[in-house]
């Protein structure tokens, strides 16, 4: 079922995610969250636009591993580990977070 | 039961697994596909290791431009394997060569290798896949 941000339809697939990932703005994340129940943070903020950096940077969604690692290295060890990960996307990292950013789900994520 | 944050490590067997490359990038789906399972090896943190030969060598050739034939220039996606902790990107010298290319071509760092260092490193792998 399409979503509605700012009087538009944009279609997700049967998973929501995104089908145009250049239709996304910061309100898809925030509608997409809210029907998940979160009203999303600066913490939820910073992660989901390094995964936009991310994606247009290697052109691929990483993996939960990877993005752990990455955000440690970028934004410290205390936010560069699972457990505060998973607090911010209990459904996962990748996966959730992936999905508000407008990313495809990640390669290898099951 | 454990949370979901411990459940990052992955258990089980670690293999070698090699990757063979030998088809330019574009014109068909093997180099992509290709990449798809590297990446999923290495996100289940196996041994993987990389092969470029023939015209496999294009694959991860600098500044690709698919404008013109309207997919996605996917060759950004090798420089992300770092990150994957997948290390070990092997091209064969004479095909790098016979296309008139060095490494400085390459948006990867690699190691040149000859044909029967190759020979040995496949000798080492569990498993070889070739694409």
């Amino acid at each position: 079922m399409p979503i509605e941000v700012n009087g538009k339809s944009l279609e997700v697939d049967e998973e929501g995610y995104l089908a145009d990932l250049n239709q996304w703005e910061p309100e898809v994340a925030t509608i997409m969250a809210r029907e998940d129940g979160t009203e999303l943070n600066e913490n939820h903020w910073e992660v989901i636009n390094f995964l936009r950096e991310y994606y247009e940077e290697y052109q691929i969604a990483p993996a939960v591993r990877v993005l752990t690692k990455a955000i440690g290295k970028k934004l410290g060890k205390d936010k560069g580990n699972s457990k505060y990960l998973y607090e911010l996307f209990p459904y996962g990292p990748a996966k959730q977070a992936c999905k508000y950013a407008g990313l495809p789900k990640p390669t290898g994520c099951v | 039961m454990a949370e979901p944050w411990e459940d990052d490590e992955v258990d089980g067997p670690v293999r070698k697994f090699m990757y063979v490359n030998r088809r330019a990038p574009y014109g068909t789906i093997y180099a992509l596909e290709s990449l798809e399972v590297v990446l999923i090896a290495a996100a289940f943190e196996q041994d993987v290791s990389l092969v470029f030969m023939d015209d496999g060598v294009y694959q991860i050739k600098k500044e690709q431009n698919t404008d013109a034939i309207g997919v996605k220039n996917f060759s950004p996606t090798y420089r992300a394997l770092e990150g994957y902790d997948v290390e070990k990107l092997y091209v064969e010298k004479e095909s790098l060569e016979s296309r008139g290319l060095t490494t400085d071509d390459l948006i990867v760092p690699v190691q040149v290798v000859e044909n029967d260092q190759l020979a040995e490193l496949m000798e080492e792998q569990e498993v070889i896949l070739s694409f």
